[in-house]
């Protein structure tokens, strides 16, 4: 039990953790701590309140956009001077202009900021469809005191997730088959209620959490037609108790991923677990989707984590009767529920491995002189099993780019641009600037160890012609991953359009999955009358004993095309059977949702399928949770 | 069937082609010296991981792929791992190609003047080069020319040179090792050797594709081979042999490169180097052995006029598109990717569907010169013909090739003078006297030279001539089988004729490039010809001879005559003069000595029926229909003969069609 005691004595580590969030994701400071409820919820008693000083508020609408990525505040935009600057005051890189972004885009893109394509500025209300509403739900969802709302913002707010063509269909005002009520639980048991009157009144139902979902899992079937309600998890936030002797927190499911890590961190711990959505996806999305997190090489991924699950389905509750790290208890029921997608039940509580906050924290970055001798050097980092807590490689595109990305002045910056500047003439000198590429790297751990491991790896780089390229330019490189989502928005508005998606594969079939991959890409967008090359550049995420996760982005300029979507989404189609001919997986953690159910019989064979379709037809058998993912 | 989309019925656009350049209107005006020193840069794959011709021997020895079946060997034999090891380095050392520049400029030198002494001109596709720049600087290249002459490798390199386009490594047949200096000129030229054949030896195999597949992968040079596998000696294209191409498309199939450029190369000769030599070798005068003096005495042929050459470059065909809808690449999913594998069936019947429709590219792009027409022509008349009959039967004939999409070289409208012109360039196969023109048989030397040996010239001229016959039977071979067809049927029947059609296109299929699988197409594409040039008229479930189509077919008819000729004296033979177990060895030798007796005895006239490579392909139907069986015993093979079933095939080709349930489904 986390006892007050507890946490003023992690008082000072809880800062230096702030800090160190703060290095990748620069927040206002929210005074007053979130006080850990450990308060019983009983749907009949007082209902317990939500945590305070979630970064969300149950109203999304009030700071987060409703056509584009993140908070309404921060955007990036090319001002009257044509030099492009981000918004607001909550990352690092906001107010910061970036001179060089301009070049960049119309050069890679061919695109012209003459030529604008702005977003509708504003949902109109008259778009939308008036909600099916089953009457009696309402009335006993009301009677039994769960909070639930039919306003057209809070239903389109629940209706999507962050897929091209979800947010491109709502930048031009286009609403299309949405939940008809969102229904806010605040325990577990109601959303035993609110699953059970479901199946009483035969509703779908579909959980949500973030709404970061990049596989279409929070769309609506057009073809259902029953009503649909969304079960929006955001007020089951709280962590229940911390439990130090078995370093375990266990923590409702609708918690968002940088409150949990505030939260704990102010007790002196922390999950670990920071996936690139962290701001806004939540402990439940990560459950269902099976999420991968960037430290994952320390903290393991979420189906490592996890030490017990609870979940409300039409069945009833499926949860472990102990907390045991490890059993041999038949399958592990664990994996049904990871990865479910939503399509069983809601997962209401989690109980999550915690680890004290590390004290020392180190990035870095290495330059190699080509994606090969990069990939080289990764595998072999993995094979003596010494990656750092996160190690990235980017490819001479997604190098570049992040060149575009340098901000005009700011202290933490000017030192690191002319470090580099330097660093071009003295040591780049034999690196071809259009075949070189960078790898990140993030050390966590204590001061010591984190030096030794930092010397081990910088060894084992020297070997693959790696040279050390500074600390500065690996934390901007992470700093990075938290804007580049509002990076999209801003292609939308000029014509580019884009995506990005992932595989993990074999380590002997990375290098020529990422060549056969960018290549196709390219490929099938000169064949569908793309006019100017696609952007089609990867990077390797995560390391494994055996392979790897790649990560591709993809983006082109649209003009001239009369369907542009269309073709994008011909172009993915054919990047992922691309991914798939060349050995690598459907997914390695944004999951199947819809985009990609076609091609799960050949991922996983029919038994496969079968066994995935039987426990459905047993958990759920009226298919109330009716999102249609997966199967 | 994979075959279905791969190959598609061409419609009554004839498809474009591009114009020729000289390449030797040059070097007849500048210095070859200067030519041969020229600078050279061509522009090579845009993903080179350059590398020289030693390294690569490294790479491949240390390859997964060689040391894992290295250990394998060492495991299985019990040798130690670095004798396998050497044993390997051997097979690499006999096999690598050690290309050097120099060499190729010496090439380029010499061959500079040999090939205008024997060529008044050499023809080259430019707009094909272009395109195979491009290809070579996109993906791996694999050249594939047709293979009808020693110089087809030559000229290839001597091309790419000229050109500047990246010079290519060649698989070649052990046989050249036996030329100690020229093979290892050749080597240094690019070319690497193979032994003929190396069935079970796991580490030969190994070694070869690992060292094939490292260039390919690296994008080191352009592959090229001779999908026929070796010369084709009747300049009819032979049935692809699909191990090389099979290994040259993996690394696309198990994703090592994006994709893989075949490019289809065709090369027509006005007049072949060997010619008299091949037909020697037909009739089984022992073929020289390639020794450096056979070919230096080649040297008296410089003085001989050759005509012109054509070379033309095809389009490269992806082996990404071709394969799009028939190889799941992810089969090879779940095995490590440089442990061998056999390839799945489908694979593999891919691979061969593949490698037709390349041989019937390259047929397409076969330049063809007035002689073939003409010496088809005098084939059907062994007595020869008034000059002007053959006139204006060559200008029918010219007319009917092109209705059917021939790729003619017809220099000039005046019929009579291009006709005269190919007569000189062929003075030593044919002579006009009196009006008349006819094949010429060498004068036999001697009065005791008994009439076996006067047949026996005769029937060189004929095959030689027949040689250029053959130059232009992929035009006409599918609607003359369907010719033959309507002619032993006797019947408008279309489920009938082609019944019968299928029957005999099953029975060639080891004489002409006919696609497997293809049978329904290649009917259709028959029919339609016929119906396009008036021959025919497609009715319902009908088709008929047009009221002018006697000609024409009569024509397709009299063209696959010797063939039917040929494959019926191999069948009485087995039937007739044998017992029902024959050595194999004895085949060729005893159908020879019986046609010969036949053609004395002056029951036959069909010359053609003494070529070995009709007898040997007439056996090989034989044996795909079960009428022969090849038993293997300790050290030869020996043929058990099911005479019924020989018997009734030789009437089927006698033109009495079994009566079998028509296929009416496939229609
Ligand atoms: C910019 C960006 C970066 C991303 N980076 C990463 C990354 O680094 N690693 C990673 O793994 N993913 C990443 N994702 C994908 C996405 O964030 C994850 O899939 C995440 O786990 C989704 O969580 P969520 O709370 O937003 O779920 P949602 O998007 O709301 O829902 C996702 C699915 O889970 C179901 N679901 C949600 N909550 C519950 C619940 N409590 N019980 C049952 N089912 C539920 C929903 O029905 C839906 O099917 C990223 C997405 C974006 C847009």
């Amino acid at each position: 039990m986390a006892s007050n005691t507890d946490i003023s004595e992690h008082q000072r580590s809880a800062r230096r953790r702030l800090r160190i969030i703060a290095g990748h994701l620069q927040r206002s400071e929210q005074d007053g701590a979130a006080a850990l409820s450990a308060q019983e919820c009983k749907a009949e008693t007082p209902r317990p309140s939500a945590a305070k000083g979630t970064a969300v508020p149950k109203r999304r609408q009030e700071i987060m956009k409703w056509n584009g990525w993140g908070y309404s505040d921060s955007r990036f935009l090319f001002n009257k001077k044509g030099q492009a600057e981000f918004t607001g005051r909550r990352y690092r890189l906001s107010g910061l202009i970036l001179p060089s972004l301009k070049d960049w885009f119309e050069g890679t893109f061919g695109a012209n900021l003459q030529h604008k394509t702005p977003a509708t500025a504003s949902l109109s209300v008259s778009a939308v469809p008036p909600p099916n509403l089953n009457e009696l739900l309402v009335e006993e969802l009301k009677a039994a005191g769960v909070a639930l709302s039919s306003n057209p913002e809070d239903r389109v707010f629940r209706s999507h997730g962050h897929c091209l063509h979800e947010i491109f269909a709502l930048r031009e005002g286009r609403i299309g088959r949405i939940p008809d009520m969102v229904v806010w639980p605040s325990c577990h048991d109601d959303v035993v209620k609110i699953v059970e009157l479901a199946s009483k009144h035969n509703v779908c139902l579909i959980p949500y959490g973030g709404g970061t979902s990049v596989s279409s899992a929070l769309e609506c079937p057009p073809e259902e037609t029953r009503s649909i309600v969304s079960i929006d998890t955001s007020q089951m936030n709280r962590i229940l108790w911390i439990d130090e002797k078995n370093l375990t927190a266990h923590v409702e499911a609708g918690i968002i991923g940088q409150d949990l890590e505030r939260q704990l961190n102010e007790s002196g711990y922390c999950t670990g677990h920071e996936p690139d959505s962290m701001e806004f996806s939540t402990l439940g999305g990560w459950v269902a989707t099976r999420a991968s997190g960037m430290k994952k090489n320390i903290y393991g991924n979420i189906e490592d984590l996890v030490v017990h699950i609870k979940m409300a389905t039409p069945r009833g509750v499926i949860e472990k009767s102990c907390q045991g790290p490890r059993m041999s208890t038949g399958p592990d029921i664990h994996h049904f529920i990871l990865g479910s997608e939503g399509t069983l039940g809601v997962v209401t509580e989690v109980t999550m491995k915690i680890r004290p906050i590390p004290e020392y924290q180190k990035y870095g970055s290495i330059v190699f002189p080509n994606f090969q001798q990069g990939v080289a050097c990764l595998r072999e980092v993995a094979k003596q099993r010494c990656a750092p807590a996160s190690i990235r490689l980017m490819d001479n595109e997604q190098f570049q780019f992040g060149h575009a990305l340098k901000p005009q002045v700011s202290s933490i910056f000017t030192s690191f641009l002319d470090g580099l500047k330097k660093f071009y003439i003295t040591k780049f000198k034999g690196f071809d600037p259009h075949h070189l590429c960078v790898a990140t790297l993030l050390f966590e751990g204590d001061r010591e160890k984190v030096l030794q491991h930092e010397k081990q790896v910088y060894d084992i780089a020297a070997k693959f012609g790696g040279l050390a390229a500074g600390e500065d330019n690996g934390q901007r490189g992470y700093m990075l991953t938290f804007v580049i989502a509002y990076l999209r928005d801003l292609g939308m508005d000029y014509y580019v359009i884009g995506e990005s998606f992932e595989t993990s594969v074999p380590w002997d079939r990375v290098l020529d999955l990422c060549r056969n991959v960018k290549e196709r890409i390219v490929r099938e967008c000169k064949d569908r009358g793309v006019q100017f090359p696609p952007l089609s550049t990867c990077r390797v995420t995560q390391t494994y004993d055996a392979g790897a996760c790649v990560y591709f982005y993809f983006a082109f300029n649209y003009r001239g095309l009369s369907e542009p979507i269309h073709v994008y989404e011909q172009v993915e189609h054919a990047a992922r059977e691309e991914i798939l001919a060349n050995g690598g997986s459907l997914s390695h953690h944004h999951g199947v949702g819809k985009l990609r159910k076609e091609w799960m019989r050949e991922s996983v064979s029919s038994v496969g399928l079968g066994m995935l379709k039987a426990v459905k037809d047993y958990v759920d058998p009226n298919n109330i949770f009716g999102n249609r993912n997966l199967l | 069937m994979a075959s279905k989309v791969l190959y598609s019925v061409r419609g009554p656009v004839p498809r474009k082609r591009d114009d020729f350049e000289d390449v030797l209107e040059e070097r007849r005006k500048s210095s070859d010296l200067r030519y041969a020193l020229k600078c050279y840069t061509p522009a090579v794959y845009r993903n080179l991981v350059p590398c020289k011709a030693g390294v690569l021997k490294t790479l491949v020895l240390q390859s997964e792929a060689v040391r894992y079946v290295i250990e394998q060997v060492a495991a299985e034999t019990g040798e130690t791992w670095e004798a396998v090891q050497d044993e390997a380095s051997q097979v690499l050392e006999e096999m690598a190609h050690r290309q050097q520049l120099s060499t190729i400029r010496f090439f380029a030198f010499t061959l500079s003047k040999a090939f205008k002494a024997l060529y008044r001109s050499v023809r080259v596709n430019e707009d094909g080069v272009q395109r195979l720049q491009q290809a070579i600087q996109e993906h791996p290249v694999v050249l594939l020319p047709s293979h009808r002459s020693y110089m087809d490798f030559l000229m290839m390199s001597y091309l790419l040179f000229t050109y500047d386009l990246a010079l290519p490594v060649i698989a070649a047949g052990m046989d050249f090792m036996s030329m100690k200096f020229v093979g290892e000129m050749l080597r240094m030229s690019g070319a690497f050797f193979i032994r003929r054949s190396f069935g079970g030896d796991k580490l030969y195999w190994a070694v070869f594709s690992e060292y094939v597949k490292t260039m390919l992968r690296n994008g080191y040079a352009p592959l090229e081979f001779f999908l026929e596998g070796t010369r084709s000696r009747t300049a009819k294209s032979l049935t692809p042999k699909t191990g090389l191409l099979n290994i040259a498309m993996e690394p696309f199939f198990k994703g090592e490169v994006f994709d893989v450029n075949l490019v289809p190369v065709s090369i027509s000769y006005e007049r072949i180097l060997e010619e008299s030599l091949y037909a020697r070798e037909l009739l089984g005068v022992p073929k020289p052995k390639e020794s450096t003096s056979g070919l230096l005495k080649a040297r008296r042929i410089l003085s001989e006029d050759f005509g012109t050459m054509h070379v033309y470059f095809g389009a490269p065909v992806s082996v990404r598109s071709l394969s799009q809808g028939h190889i799941g690449r992810s089969q090879y999913n779940l095995v490590p990717r440089h442990i061998p594998q056999r390839p799945a069936a489908d694979t593999q019947a891919f691979v061969n569907d593949v490698a037709f429709h390349l041989v019937r590219l390259q047929e397409e792009n076969m330049v063809l010169k007035p002689w073939a027409l003409i010496s088809t022509l005098l084939l059907q008349n062994p007595n020869g013909m008034e000059l002007s009959t053959l006139i204006q039967q060559a200008d029918w004939l010219r007319g009917l090739a092109l209705s059917f999409g021939a790729f003619l070289d017809w220099p000039g409208e005046m019929v009579s003078k291009v006709i005269s012109s190919s007569l000189a360039v062929h003075r030593n196969l044919v002579c006009v006297s009196g009006g008349r023109v006819r094949l010429l048989v060498p004068e036999v030397s001697g009065a005791e030279c008994g009439a076996e040996e006067a047949e026996f010239n005769r029937a060189v001229s004929v095959l030689s001539c027949a040689s250029y016959r053959n130059q232009a039977l992929h035009i006409f071979v599918r609607p003359a089988l369907l010719a033959v067809s309507m002619r032993s049927t006797e019947s408008c029947r279309r489920d009938e004729i082609y019944n019968c059609f299928n029957i005999l296109r099953n029975i060639f299929s080891n004489e002409f490039i006919l696609c497997p699988g293809a049978s329904v197409q290649d009917f259709e594409e028959a029919c339609h010809l016929l119906v396009k040039c008036g021959a025919l008229r497609e009715l319902q479930q009908e088709v008929v001879m047009s009221s002018s189509g006697q000609t024409t077919l009569s024509f397709l008819c009299s063209l696959l005559e010797p063939f039917l000729q040929s494959y019926q004296v191999v069948c009485r033979y087995l039937c007739e003069d044998t017992q029902e177990d024959l050595p194999e060895k004895n085949f060729v030798p005893a159908v020879r000595n019986f046609a010969l007796r036949l053609i004395l005895a002056g029951s036959l006239s069909c010359y053609e029926a003494l070529s070995s490579d009709l007898q040997k392909n007439a056996l090989a139907a034989l044996v795909r229909l079960n009428a022969v069986k090849q038993i293997k015993n300790s050290d030869q093979v020996i043929l058990k003969i099911n005479k019924t079933a020989v018997n009734s095939l030789e009437d089927t080709l006698g033109g009495k069609i079994p009566t079998q349930k028509p296929v009416l489904a496939r229609l």
